[in-house]
């Protein structure tokens, strides 16, 4: 019982995680109606500047600050140069020019940071577990990442509904060519919201690197958990990717740790062993198959599209 | 059902002599003579680089039937690479060496494959469709890693090729070269006697206008999904091709930057042109060979020219050689 409010705790996490990244991405896809597969790239170089600055500056709080504004930055720059271009192609036209982005990327990283991994060590504050109920201990850690993690959904929720910038991202996702044609800067607000987004993929970066050893590739595999998210939840939609990160970060973490035993109860011994680890890496895919089936266009279907 | 289709969507007699047609027979012909000009020359090696790239070729001919002829743009061709493969790997492991069996399984497997995964990707379209298409071939990778008895991560050695009683010696670097550029060629034939059939034409309707194909009482839905299933079955050979080939199989042969790398032939050799998948292979695995000759970071200018060619080229190759590259 423990273990499993232990393993639900690590699913919350992998969840707000996948939020992060999903929110970005379908930001990005509602707004610009842009297919953009490099997201994952600046996931990994929101890590890598972390475990950068930290060398540099010493200090765990500011590397999360700098590496946060470098995303940022990162995101815009690369908006500015390499997506832009893009909005008015096809969509496989944007994969295949995303897809370049990738190679692009993780070459120019194995060119600067070189091949081997990196690690972002923690300050000892963080080291330590606490008690979140009797008997439960649980890393500090990990309760920050969730912490931040609500606080940045929070501060999204207000971005977007409460504020004038919110207010022209969701005027520009319903109706892009209007909110051009009533004077405002597009090409600037996409900009922003591009930048945005890649702040967001950098901050999950920055998050993830003391947990995970910092390599390259290593924001391709959770990207395409991201848009596993972003089919459950309905692309376009930010409260359909945080219901669904949730849903998919615990079914994947319950699945991994409690599939396996729940098999050896039905079937044998060696039967459950082979199953075991591919029916449970295969539980997000049939949630995502089987709500399909139900919603094609995901549980909370943005209102236009 | 007795709908008359308009004629004009038939290809039209194409002129003989453009620039495209001369630069695809050529490619055939180099294609043809790889083996002849290796043992020439003494260097063997390309022999095994050219018979992989005609089989990512086939895998990209049969990716081209989707996307360049049905506008199915699908993220997870690799995994029919990996389930071919693996039919082939998971027999010689059993001790089943016969390709008679094993190439009909690899094709059967893939087929019912892409059946489950079509019926339930082609309920969604546009960007749906690509990640949907993404996942589920991540699913099967990560299936073939927990494949503990088939070397789960690690991969599995395939000791003997195919056998096929005798008849056929796919041991022989030369022999198999050639029996891979002939279910190359006769894959290409394949496509181009579908897609200029009754079956084709409504295809390439249902591209240009779904919602017309249905008002007129076409079954979209049917004719997309055979389409998946026939490109998913031949996906399936090349991966028992290039089990064959590699003499091993690993969850790598489905990584999904496989599945981008077939779309990149795809949209570089042009879409929706029969020779076009195979110029693509060629060129981009020849581009990327050469570029790892010449610098230790190839994928530095490989993805920028990638980029660019999204940006400015329409058509791919085939389309800049007849002179409608930029638009």
């Amino acid at each position: 019982m423990l273990y499993f409010l232990e393993q639900c705790l690590n699913g919350i996490q992998l969840g707000m995680l996948l939020f992060l990244l999903a929110a970005g991405l379908t930001l990005v896809f509602g707004i610009m109606d842009l297919v953009n597969l490099a997201h994952g790239s600046l996931y990994m170089l929101g890590a890598y500047f972390a475990a950068t600055f930290a060398t540099v500056t010493g200090s765990f709080t500011l590397a999360i600050i700098l590496a946060l504004l470098a995303s940022l930055v990162a995101g815009m720059v690369l908006e500015v140069i390499a997506i832009r271009p893009l909005y008015r192609r096809s969509h496989l036209d944007q994969v295949l020019g995303t897809f370049g982005l990738i190679l692009f990327f993780n070459e120019l990283v194995r060119l600067v940071w070189g091949p081997e991994g990196r690690t972002l060590s923690l300050p000892s504050e963080m080291l330590s577990a606490v008690q979140v109920l009797p008997g439960v201990y649980y890393p500090i850690y990990r309760l920050v990442i969730i912490g931040a993690s609500l606080a940045v959904a929070g501060l999204l929720y207000v971005l977007v509904m409460r504020t004038r910038l919110g207010m022209l991202v969701r005027a520009g996702a319903s109706n892009r060519e209007m909110v051009g044609a009533l004077g405002i800067n597009i090409k600037l607000l996409y900009t922003l919201v591009f930048g945005l987004g890649a702040a967001l993929a950098g901050f999950a970066g920055v998050m993830q690197a003391p947990i995970l050893t910092v390599q390259i590739g290593m924001g391709e595999n959770i990207l395409i958990l991201a848009f596993v998210v972003i089919i459950i939840g309905g692309i376009g939609s930010i409260r359909g990717a945080f219901v669904a990160a949730v849903i998919v970060g615990l079914i994947d973490t319950l699945g991994r740790s409690f599939l396996p035993d729940l098999l050896h109860l039905v079937l044998s011994n060696s039967a459950a062993q082979t199953l075991g680890p591919s029916l449970s890496s295969m539980s997000i895919y049939m949630l995502m198959a089987a709500i399909l089936v139900f919603r094609p266009e995901g549980l909370f279907p943005a209102a236009s599209r | 059902m007795t709908v008359s289709l308009d004629p004009s969507l038939k290809t039209a007699p194409p002129a003989v002599m453009t620039a495209r047609n001369v630069f695809t027979v050529g490619v055939i012909a180099i294609l043809a003579l790889v083996p002849v000009y290796a043992y020439a020359t003494g260097q063997t090696f390309s022999v095994a680089l050219f018979t992989r790239t005609i089989i990512l070729a086939i895998g990209a001919v049969s990716l081209n039937l989707i996307m360049g002829y049905g506008g199915m743009v699908s993220f997870g061709q690799a995994a029919y690479l990996g389930i071919g493969g693996y039919a082939v790997g998971i027999l010689a492991k059993e001790g089943i060496g016969s390709g008679f069996v094993q190439w009909p399984v690899a094709i059967v497997a893939s087929a019912l494959y892409a059946l489950v995964v079509g019926a339930l990707s082609l309920r969604t379209r546009g960007v749906y469709f690509i990640m949907i298409t993404l996942a589920f071939a991540q699913m099967i990778y990560y299936v073939a890693i927990g494949l503990d008895r088939y070397g789960g991560d690690d991969g599995l050695t395939i000791y003997k090729r195919s056998t096929f009683g005798g008849v056929i010696d796919l041991n022989n670097k030369v022999v198999f070269y050639y029996h891979c550029l002939a279910i190359l060629l006769a894959s290409i034939y394949l496509i181009a006697r579908l897609v200029n059939s009754r079956f084709g034409l409504a295809l390439r309707g249902t591209q240009s206008n779904e919602r017309r194909m249905r008002a007129i009482g076409f079954p979209t839905f049917r004719y997309k999904l055979v389409a998946f299933v026939i490109s998913g079955a031949l996906c399936g050979l090349a991966g028992a091709l290039l089990a064959n080939h590699t003499s091993f199989i690993s969850p790598a042969i489905m990584h999904w930057t496989r599945s981008g790398d077939l779309i990149v032939m795809v949209v570089l050799g042009g879409l929706g042109s029969l020779f076009g998948p195979v110029i693509g292979a060629v060129v981009f695995l020849l581009l990327q060979e050469g570029l790892s000759r010449v610098t230790e970071f190839p994928d530095l200018i490989l993805g920028p020219v990638l980029l660019l060619v999204a940006i400015y080229v329409h058509g791919g190759i085939g389309g800049l050689l007849e002179g409608r590259g930029r638009g």
